[in-house]
């Protein structure tokens, strides 16, 4: 049942995604996700009125610590690993003037 | 009962009967001629020598080292090491050295023990075979033709293979176990949050809890032992203190109320591997457990509800990889350009079937379909677990519907891979512990695994239970024939 999922689905959830999708895999990726979406059909039988959801296994609370400076991670080892820096900063492409 | 090759290697380097410089270089020298396993990333002898050695003096000066003092230790590649490169086998981040190390890293330092190296496995923990790794597949030391399973195959291979006597790994679905079933070692994925999750890369973090693999049981209740605790550093990780294993252990199963689960003693299960189950069963009634059936429709359905809660979860943790701070990064002209290039030419198939998936599951219009309703699912398959305890102890089922299967049998059909999930994804969604004891073989001669599931915070039954599988075992073999007569201890009432 391929109509669970759209080709045209798939190619706006590649977007949201941020990836891209050549035709091929748009075909491939389309049927593969619509077999998944398939099988996930079996919870449409069960009554689920009233369920509440579970996010999570146990109760999370927010965890805070005292406001005291505490050793962080060294800038210098953390911008190492970036793929470019300038003047202790992250360097990134341009961003204005990009289509949304 | 014999000792692990951890518990061995540990007791000899504190009484210093051996050096741990000896027992790294016999792990190092394992590893080079294992190397066709294709079970590590990256091996850190000279790291590892040097520590070892460290070791060594520290025993020469009368300290004690710790209960793992000097046992080699491999990590899978998505828990971080401090300038050791950490891949989670992909290519998005091949190359990066994380600034810091995991909880569990500083746990097995302070222990004693000896990290050599990171291990393969399916990129960013998503698949069943290892076959999803970017840096190619790793081979089952049972069988070189056929998968190691996944997601931890690595970690998996090094432990069957003798390259190392004990793994870290993580298991988000089952990817501690089902691996473990499938090379003949012991896997365990503990109680959610009791572990620290800090520095283990997030696939699904409402699922995702790091364990220990082990040639024994004793082996992986002593590496449980040393990572097992609370960590400000996780806010998921609970504060309770860790019990005591060791009694546990020597105890015996007279009276334990063990359930096997029939919704997975059936349709999707081969013959081979209900047979080993059916043993273990009749086993442990021998040894006087009071052995019945018990239904928990959930632990079936729940794989539906797991493969959308997962990919929601990881189309979110992993939108982190964008080119701008660690790892890969493609070039372009804008920034969003940069952002795609680099994720789509990063990420394997297989991620990025499970970031559109989970992606789609979150998306306007869609969300009360799938995700809400996988969130309710995850009740019902709580309300199942609950129920079932109220008359278990512990519940018994197969660990992989299979044994061990060939490269690319599975590949070609995500859906096929996913269902090799059934059988462990319910303790991920319910947050309770499980392990996978070797039980035999079954088709081909191929191990089976036994799984032994657990209320939360139950490991010290859950451990009890495994290691009475472990010693019962010699008294079925060898029934692999034999062992279908004990089928029908597993039809008898609930106690």
């Amino acid at each position: 049942m391929a109509d669970r999922i759209s080709r045209h689905d798939v190619a706006h959830v590649a977007w949201l995604a941020r990836l891209e999708l050549g035709d091929e895999e748009l075909a491939r990726f389309t049927t593969q996700l619509a077999d998944v979406l398939d099988h996930a059909a079996d919870v449409e039988a069960l009554n689920l009125d009233g369920v509440p959801a579970t996010s999570h296994p146990y109760p999370v609370g927010n965890v805070l610590r005292d406001d005291v400076p505490e050793p962080s991670l060294n800038r210098a080892e953390v911008l190492a690993q970036a793929p470019e820096t300038e003047a202790g900063q992250f360097r990134v492409p341009p961003v204005r003037g990009e289509a949304p | 009962m014999t000792a692990g090759p951890a518990e061995a290697i540990a007791a000899a380097v504190r009484a210093g009967e051996r050096s741990a410089a000896s027992a790294v270089q016999e792990s190092l020298a394992a590893i080079a001629a294992g190397g066709e396993l294709g079970a590590f990333n990256a091996v850190t002898a000279e790291a590892a020598l040097a520590r070892a050695e460290a070791i060594d003096s520290a025993v020469a000066a009368g300290e004690d080292p710790g209960p793992l003092a000097g046992v080699p230790v491999a990590l899978k590649d998505n828990i971080c090491t401090r300038g050791t490169p950490t891949t989670c086998s992909s290519r998005i981040l091949e190359g990066w050295e994380p600034p810091y190390d995991a909880t569990v890293v500083d746990l097995l330092n302070a222990a004693g023990a000896v990290v050599v190296g990171k291990t393969n496995m399916d990129e960013f923990a998503m698949g069943s075979s290892t076959e999803n790794s970017a840096f190619g597949p790793t081979r089952n030391p049972h069988d070189p033709g056929r998968v190691p399973g996944g997601s931890s195959g690595g970690s998996a291979a090094a432990v069957a293979g003798g390259l190392t006597p004990l793994a870290l790994a993580s298991d988000t679905g089952g990817s501690i176990r089902q691996p473990a079933a499938l090379c003949g070692i012991v896997g365990m994925k503990p109680t959610y949050g009791r572990v620290s999750r800090y520095g283990l890369v997030a696939f699904a973090s409402s699922l995702d809890q790091i364990g220990p693999m082990a040639r024994t049981v004793a082996d992986a209740a002593l590496l449980y032992s040393v990572i097992a605790g609370h960590d400000p550093r996780d806010s998921t990780s609970i504060p309770e203190p860790v019990g005591d294993l060791n009694g546990p252990l020597d105890g015996d199963v007279d009276g334990l109320r063990v359930g096997v689960v029939s919704e997975l003693c059936g349709e999707g299960i081969d013959g081979d591997v209900l047979a080993r189950l059916e043993a273990a069963a009749g086993a442990l009634a021998s040894a006087g457990a009071e052995v019945g059936e018990v239904s928990v429709p959930a632990a079936v359905f729940g794989l539906s509800a797991y493969f959308l809660i997962a990919p929601a979860e990881a189309s979110s943790n992993l939108a982190r990889y964008d080119g701008v701070r660690y790892g890969l990064r493609v070039p372009a002209p804008g920034a969003t350009d940069m952002n795609v290039a680099t994720r789509t030419a990063g990420f394997g198939d297989e991620v990025k079937r499970r970031i559109m998936l989970g992606t789609f599951a979150l998306s306007a219009g869609y969300y009360d379909a799938y995700y809400g309703k996988a969130l309710k699912v995850r009740t019902l398959v709580v309300r199942d677990f609950a129920a079932a305890y109220e008359r278990f102890d512990v519940l018994l089922a197969p660990t992989s519907p299979t044994v061990a299967f060939r490269f690319g049998e599975r590949t070609a059909n995500p859906l096929a891979m996913y269902l090799s999930d059934v059988c462990t994804v319910a303790s991920n969604l319910a947050g309770h512990p499980a392990i996978s004891v070797p039980f035999g073989s079954g088709a081909d001669g191929l191990p089976v695994g036994v799984q032994v599931m657990a209320p939360a915070l139950g490991e010290d039954v859950m451990f009890r239970a495994a290691a009475a599988l472990e010693r019962l075992l010699p008294e079925t073999q060898p029934a692999t024939a034999g062992a279908r007569s004990a089928g029908a201890v597993t039809k008898e009432t609930a106690p």
